[in-house]
């Protein structure tokens, strides 16, 4: 039985510097594609992100359906906004997540203020931090009344 | 460093007397000889399963089962996912490539006839492998949800369908109910993903296994050939030797595998809607083709039998042979050995004859 293949003959020592500019050659090829081929998966598995509502505008409530001194959580994009009518026509709207540990805030009809129950934070009408742990003011957005239908959108820059 | 690599070594050589594993190793040979090229099949068909588990695996990250929404996240793997296109592509080239080195394992082992005493079980393993490996194309074709693997599926659950007395049960079992709903997609999805995967990984460890506790089978006729002039004998180590070459082959079928994907993009198409009419040119994929052509052909009536039943029962008793195939090989007399590789022409020649006619048939 001939065993071949696995040893070969001793190189001669003047090979050896060939032999390590060889593996240098091949062992940085193949480090290169390992990279090629994991920089995809590494990619893929980030995940993308939803596509934003932009300057898109959405429709949060009826004017019919809105009392004065309350207010409605609805849908923007992914995440909750809320919406409060304090006076006849006079609306107020932001983002509902709050910006302490991200629960969602509701409008305390009492206080005149919006609340976050989960650790007390308090903001104003205009989504300002005032009281409680809550670092950062609520995102303010536009309002625009069309008819019977309240429309809300990201306040535009500049 | 070094005494600390020791040291892990060493805490794992005495619970686990590596040792005994490296000789293992040192005493694994794979014999070299004129056919020692088909040995890479079994191997490279157990890469692109790898493959397919890994991708798998990813598109399982964003892929949503449900009539409403299996359509949308593939979509959305396609076009918003980085790269989602790529591993999408990959998953399905790699799943044609796995069935076609399966086919070509099984042929190349039936040929070399390796079956015989004593793996008849380690073939009887790998044809149910291989039917597995059918059994995930056919359920992993559903998960995007369009029109063509909507129609395929129709027609692929309708063939059991005409086996007499279990037929019916079969199909409601398939379907989920009467028709192709978002019943057959969660089923299909769990076939894929869970039920398929889990007999597979087992049935995967007995074949590897058994081939490990055989070793490599030599073709009689190069056995003979060594059995006559043992000096003609040549073997290689299986590590390193075998091993690297392996990993050469599997490095090579990698960047291939992205070269397709990249060039060749697998489409979505449109989504499925049960009630739009069949479009033209339905076809199921290319390895069912075979079976899909022949059912068409077979007269609805032969010596007053259901025609489409017969051919049905025929690919029956073709699987059957193929797993029982071991024990139909006998040494004695020596034309069954004669009749088996002739039979295996004939039907290997036939699969490939009604594939091409299938494709290029209307």
């Amino acid at each position: 039985m001939v065993v071949s293949g696995a040893t070969a003959a001793t190189p001669e020592p003047r090979d050896v510097p060939r032999r390590r500019f060889v593996n240098i050659l091949l062992g940085t090829g193949l480090l290169a594609s390992a990279a090629s081929f994991l920089y995809p998966i590494l990619k893929y598995l980030v995940p993308p992100k939803l596509p934003d509502l932009g300057g898109d505008a959405v429709l949060a409530a009826k004017v019919s359906e809105l009392k004065p001194n309350t207010g409605k959580t609805f849908r923007f994009g992914s995440r909750p906004g809320l919406l409060v009518q304090t006076a006849p026509g006079e609306y107020h709207a932001m983002s509902a997540t709050c910006t302490h540990l991200g629960c969602t805030v509701q409008y305390r009809p009492d206080l005149r203020e919006i609340w976050c129950a989960c650790h007390n934070g308090l903001y104003d009408l205009n989504g300002r931090n005032i009281s409680g742990p809550p670092p950062r003011p609520l995102e303010a957005f536009d309002v625009q009344v069309r008819g019977d239908e309240i429309f809300v959108r990201r306040k535009q820059e500049a | 460093m070094a005494t600390r690599a020791t040291n892990v070594r060493g805490w794992f050589d005495d619970r686990f007397h590596l040792d005994d594993l490296k000789a293992l190793a040192k005493k694994k040979t794979v014999p070299l000889h004129r056919y020692s090229y088909w040995y890479f099949l079994g191997g490279m068909t157990l890469f692109l399963f790898g493959v397919q588990v890994m991708t798998g695996a990813l598109l399982l990250l964003y892929y949503r089962p449900g009539a409403d929404e299996a359509f949308e996240s593939v979509q959305f793997i396609m076009t918003q996912v980085q790269f989602g296109w790529l591993i999408r592509s990959v998953h399905s080239w790699s799943a044609n490539l796995l069935v076609f080195m399966a086919f070509a394992h099984l042929f190349s082992v039936l040929f070399l006839r390796s079956y015989r005493k004593p793996r008849e079980l380690t073939w009887m393993s790998g044809v149910l492998l291989l039917i597995l490996m059918l059994g995930f194309g056919f359920s992993g074709y559903l998960l995007p949800w369009n029109t063509l693997s909507y129609f395929a599926t129709k027609v692929g659950t309708e063939i059991p369908a005409q086996i007499p007395v279990i037929g019916r049960p079969v199909l409601l079992f398939l379907r989920g109910g009467e028709d192709i709903t978002g019943s057959t997609l969660t089923r299909m999805f769990g076939l894929h993903v869970a039920i398929l995967p889990a007999i597979a990984t087992l049935l995967i460890v007995l074949h590897v296994g058994l081939i490990q506790w055989f070793g490599m089978s030599v073709p009689p006729g190069v056995e003979a050939a060594w059995a006559k002039n043992p000096g003609e004998r040549r073997e290689i180590r299986f590590f390193p030797n075998f091993v690297l070459r392996e990993l050469m082959a599997w490095y090579v079928a990698l960047g291939l595998l992205g070269t397709l994907a990249a060039l060749f993009p697998w489409t979505l198409g449109v989504k499925a809607d049960p009630f739009a009419p069949a479009p033209a040119g339905i076809k199921p994929e290319w390895y069912f083709l075979f079976m899909f052509q022949t059912l068409k052909l077979i007269p609805a009536k032969i010596f007053g039998m259901d025609g489409e039943m017969l051919g049905i029962l025929a690919f029956g008793v073709v699987g059957a042979v193929a797993l029982l195939l071991p024990f139909l090989d006998r040494e004695k007399p020596f034309h069954t050995r004669r009749w088996i590789t002739g039979l295996a022409c004939v039907f290997l020649g036939y699969m490939a004859a009604m594939t091409v006619y299938g494709w290029v048939a209307k």
